[in-house]
Formats: structure tokens, C-alpha cells, sequence
């Protein structure tokens, strides 16, 4: 466990935590989501829960996010209201 | 530019010859991983859900490479409920005759009483048995999942 390499993930993850809220386009937060996932991979694979990394890189980085775009590709544009 | 538009417009995205012979190739060797991973749960970082969510992503991987019927070919639709059901059933199976034969519930070592090898060999031979019914409910609800998602419950077309 490397206290730099630590923070410099976690400042990453904040960073994608932010712009996937921000972002006004649903397929770009997705894919940020995607990276926010990855990041947070990394982190756990890092600090020594390896099971977690794992799960965290099937589900959150990689089937979550393939449902996200199944679900956004039934959306329209813009709202109605 | 406006045939080039129109040709897009009448192609389907999902014809690339690079995507799908890629995806034709990766295909099992991500369900071989994903029974590695599901098989080898108990020595090493992985286990039934994990190794279920892979195998998931393999038929996932087909439908957005080819079709959904392509997906719906390699696994019908009926096949994936009888998996699901078939994980589901493993699980509380296993759980249950732990406790018919006079152990707790997910006690393996009361199954001793059927194949004698001792409870320690039980204990590690029962989270196996319990991985692969994990394993096949988590692939079968995943896979459904998308189908459902993908073509808005029609199963007919969709990413």
C-alpha cells in the first residue's frame, strides 16, 4: 500500500465522481461512470481486496455500463415537458 | 457526404467484419475464463458471481456484436430460465439438505453423512457446489437482463 499512488487514484476517482454528476449528456456520463468504476478497480486491487477489484471490474466497469446504454438508447433528447 | 449518409443510414452499425470476427474468436475463451474463475473460487480471488457475471458477458458480448437473435440462438431463451432456476435450486438445494441431514443451514459438513470424506474435505467440496448454483442464477438474470433492456421486452430486435 503506497500512500501517493493512493491519493492520486482517489483524487481521480473524485474528479469522475464530479464530472459524471456535471456532465449534461447522459452517454458521456455513462462512460465516465465506466471510468469511475475502472478507477475505483484499481484503488481496491491497491489496497489489497483483490475479490472486490474483481467484482468491481465485471459489474461496475463492465456490465453496468452496457445496460446503462441499453437503457439511454430508449431515451429521447430532449424531455417533453 | 449525402450518399456517404444515407449508405450509413441503410448499413447496420452492427456489420463490421473487424467486431464481429474479434468477438467470434473472444467468445470462448471468456467462458472458459469465466469457468476458471467460477471453479476456482475458493483457492483464489473470484468465485460464483463473479465468474457468473463473465460468462453473462460473453452472450451479452454476442448480442451487441451481432444480433439479439444471434445471442438468442447460441442461448434460447427457454434454456436461460431452466439455468436460472437450475443455480437457484442448487443453492437452496445444498442449503436445505445440509439441514435434513441434521447439520445448520449451509452446514456442509453434516452432508458427511451421504459421501463420507470427512468435514473439512465437505466444507471446501459444499462452497464449490454452492459457486456453481451462484454462478448459473447470476449468467441466466444477467443475460436476461439485457435481452429485456436491449429490445424493450419484445425480443425481437434491439442493440
Amino acid at each position: 500500500m503506497i500512500w501517493s499512488i493512493d491519493l492520486l487514484i482517489l483524487l481521480l476517482v473524485v474528479f469522475c465522481a464530479v464530472a459524471a454528476i456535471t456532465v449534461k449528456d447522459l452517454l458521456s456520463a455513462t462512460v465516465i461512470f465506466g471510468v469511475y468504476s475502472f478507477l475505483m478497480c484499481l484503488l481496491w486491487a491497491e489496497m489489497g481486496a483483490v475479490d472486490v477489484a474483481f467484482t468491481e471490474a465485471t459489474v461496475g466497469a463492465g456490465i453496468s455500463t452496457v445496460l446503462f446504454i441499453a437503457a439511454i438508447l430508449h431515451t429521447s433528447r430532449r424531455s417533453k415537458d | 457526404m449525402r450518399l456517404l449518409q444515407e449508405r450509413t443510414a441503410n448499413q447496420k452499425s452492427s456489420d463490421s467484419p473487424i467486431i464481429q470476427t474479434s468477438v467470434r474468436i473472444m467468445v470462448p475463451f471468456i467462458q472458459l475464463f469465466g469457468l476458471y474463475v467460477i471453479v476456482h473460487g475458493h483457492y483464489s480471488p473470484g468465485g460464483g458471481f463473479q465468474g457468473g457475471v463473465i460468462l453473462g458477458a460473453s452472450f451479452v458480448l454476442l448480442a451487441l456484436a451481432f444480433d439479439l437473435k444471434t445471442s438468442i440462438r447460441y442461448m434460447s431463451e427457454s434454456v436461460n430460465n431452466i439455468l436460472g432456476n437450475a443455480g437457484v435450486l442448487i443453492f437452496t438445494g445444498v442449503a436445505v439438505l445440509c439441514s435434513l441431514f441434521g447439520g445448520l443451514f449451509l452446514d456442509y459438513s453434516a452432508l458427511d453423512v451421504i459421501i463420507p470424506m470427512g468435514p473439512i474435505e465437505w466444507r471446501s467440496f459444499g462452497i464449490f457446489l454452492v459457486e456453481v448454483g451462484v454462478g448459473l442464477a447470476v449468467m441466466s438474470i444477467l443475460v436476461s437482463l439485457f435481452w429485456d433492456l436491449g429490445s424493450a421486452g419484445g425480443m425481437d430486435e434491439g442493440l
